[in-house]
């Protein structure tokens, strides 16, 4: 009636590690091996797109889209998401924008006001995940939300229109812009600062994520949160810390934005979070949390920069850039399934 | 000896429910307490007092004859008492290395980077003296077998100075060969001198490392007793209620020739 169940453990023990499945452990291996197929599928299709100020485009568009897209990632590896992060970048740039247009603030002081909001904001948003336990995704959406309705309706109530104007006359404007909308020229390239700041958050994000105890809970905390409770991780502190990331570089995505154009909208990005989370999915961070890496994120980010700039070039509809993302998504979704899979099976 | 933990009177109400009442035992260096009960004793609200995750509201808890309310696991960790749970509070898809030292990671340097060398290393070391030789320790924890990440757990523990080792059902969920390997880690904790809570609903499991038996039955305690005082047989009488045990045996006898329900 019953059969003998093989002896698995015996089983287990003499099968070897290959080499192979080794390297599919790292996150962003998919990421790197389609961001070098878009590269090489845009230079043949568009001359433009591998000359100095085409790189310097793609470079730029990526490194906006980047930065938010590894701290998302690493809220992401946490087990949450933030769907404000997009409206931050819009209203830290609005709120620098109002107060130095229409009332005179200093830049610099403006500039620090709308971090510390920011990363208030963000506080808030983790206090509120933390403390209730509902799902992140419904918090950050109220967030989104709230965000957006300050933008529209308080910015024109006290400013009269939706849209800053002006914003280049400003005292002290030309001491900031430097550090945010500056551009390097690099041979024939004009290489935007926001490069800078994108190679460096994914280097700090790198590091923290995997050489420091912060990152370690980062992890812990997205894969098995009783566990990481269990073992004496401070579950909260750290997942109000990743929403005070996050929202730290929407604020930074938001100065950029505003110095490289001296103009912000209300309306400045709003539905930017998703491109994120497909950045960060598309660089190999789980869903489902406790997977993941910056450097993915990164060249998540890197893929939807060429492809927005390459479609231009090739100058195709620039509304196949939607449809270029769905696909994208999916496909990295069911690699990363199947990647997971493999490591957790792999023997 | 003197007594590592002693529990008086303890007990525990979640509002108007009384989840335990009326424990009282001791933990002793080099000795292993065990914690039986059927499902619902009060066994995990017992354990959870002691690995600081609940406070006790009644009784009195005692480490090293100092009485003590703990607010947190971390404060049970301070005090040595280490918890290995039934989900083993391992993150699977984290590598063995860092699993191991997950909420005590060594630091070095001007930067405080994890020392990632010593934390691999370490690893592999006190895996190897459980008695365990691992490959990589690079590999996620979730490809390792029950046993294997039972005793990582079990070499967690130990590693950070736990003097009292709570194991909550070590072998529940595992087969017998297996369960006499993580015995045999319970006997080996013992002689290196740490007092061990074993918490298990099987009395033959028990009965052979044990050296204390506490025995609970819907929230209270039901006996406490040095092994001297107690064979193997009034232990699995005590546990099971083993009059119960035996009418439900002849009961299920009487419909002979019946296949059972697969």
């Amino acid at each position: 009636m019953t059969t003998t169940a093989p002896a698995r453990d015996a089983d287990r023990e003499a099968a070897p590690t290959g080499r192979a499945p080794r390297a599919l452990r790292r996150p962003e291996v998919g990421a790197a091996v389609a961001a070098l197929a878009v590269l090489v599928f845009f230079a043949v299709v568009a001359e433009q797109f591998l000359t100095p100020s085409g790189i310097g485009t793609w470079l730029n568009s990526a490194s906006r889209f980047g930065i938010m897209a590894v701290a998302v990632a690493m809220l992401m590896i946490g087990g949450e998401f933030d769907l404000s992060a997009g409206a931050m970048t819009g209203a830290t740039g609005l709120l620098v924008g109002v107060a130095t247009t229409g009332y005179g603030l200093n830049v610099w002081v403006a500039v620090l006001v709308a971090l510390v909001v920011a990363v208030a904001i963000g506080a808030l948003n983790g206090f509120l995940v933390v403390r209730t336990g509902l799902p992140s995704f419904i918090v950050t959406l109220g967030t989104f939300f709230v965000l957006q309705g300050i933008d529209l309706a308080l910015v024109k109530l006290v400013y009269g229109q939706v849209a800053v104007q002006g914003f280049s006359d400003v005292p002290y404007f030309d001491s900031v812009r430097p550090l945010f909308g500056g551009v390097i020229r690099v041979g024939g390239a004009s290489i935007s600062v926001s490069v800078l700041w994108f190679l460096a958050v994914t280097a700090v994000a790198t590091l923290v994520l995997l050489r420091t105890r912060a990152g370690n809970w980062v992890f812990a905390v997205g894969g098995a949160q009783a566990s990481a409770r269990a073992t004496g991780v401070p579950v909260a502190r750290t997942k109000i810390g990743l929403f005070m990331t996050t929202a730290g570089a929407g604020w930074l995505v938001g100065m950029i934005s505003l110095f490289q154009s001296s103009t912000v909208q209300s309306s400045t990005g709003v539905g930017d979070e998703f491109i994120y989370i497909i950045c960060a999915v598309v660089g190999g961070c789980l869903l489902t949390g406790g997977y993941g890496s910056a450097v993915g994120a990164a060249l998540g980010a890197l893929i939807y920069g060429m492809t927005r700039q390459g479609v231009v070039y090739a100058g195709w509809d620039s509304n196949w850039l939607y449809a270029f993302l769905g696909v994208m998504l999916l496909a990295a979704v069911l690699v990363n399934n199947w990647v997971r899979q493999r490591a957790e099976r792999l023997r | 000896m003197s007594a590592l933990i002693e529990v008086t009177d303890l007990g525990k109400s979640y509002g108007s429910v009384v989840a335990l009442q009326g424990v009282t035992t001791t933990v002793r260096a080099g000795e292993v307490t065990c914690v039986l009960g059927d499902n619902g004793a009060g066994k995990s609200t017992f354990i959870k007092i002691l690995s600081g995750a609940h406070e006790h509201s009644e009784g009195t808890f005692a480490v090293d004859g100092v009485e003590q309310h703990m607010a947190s696991p971390r404060d049970a960790l301070a005090l040595g008492i280490a918890t290995v749970y039934q989900d083993l509070a391992v993150v699977p898809l984290m590598p063995v290395w860092r699993n191991f030292f997950l909420g005590s990671e060594p630091r070095k340097g001007p930067f405080r980077m994890l020392d990632v060398d010593l934390m691999k290393r370490t690893t592999r070391d006190e895996l190897a003296a459980m008695g365990i030789a691992l490959r990589d320790v690079d590999q996620p924890i979730g490809t390792l077998s029950g046993g294997e990440r039972q005793c990582v757990a079990i070499a967690r523990a130990v590693h950070f100075g736990a003097r009292v080792l709570i194991l909550d059902e070590p072998t529940a969920a595992l087969g017998v060969k297996q369960s006499g390997v993580v015995l045999r880690y319970i006997a080996r904790a013992r002689e290196r001198g740490l007092g061990v809570v074993f918490i298990t609903h099987n009395p033959h499991h028990a009965y052979p490392v044990g050296d204390r038996f506490l025995v609970l039955r819907r929230g209270r305690s039901i006996a406490d007793r040095v092994k001297a005082d107690i064979t193997r047989d009034e232990l699995v009488e005590l546990m099971a209620g083993g009059a119960e045990l035996e009418a439900l045996g002849h009961e299920l006898e009487r419909t002979p020739g019946v296949d059972p329900v697969v």
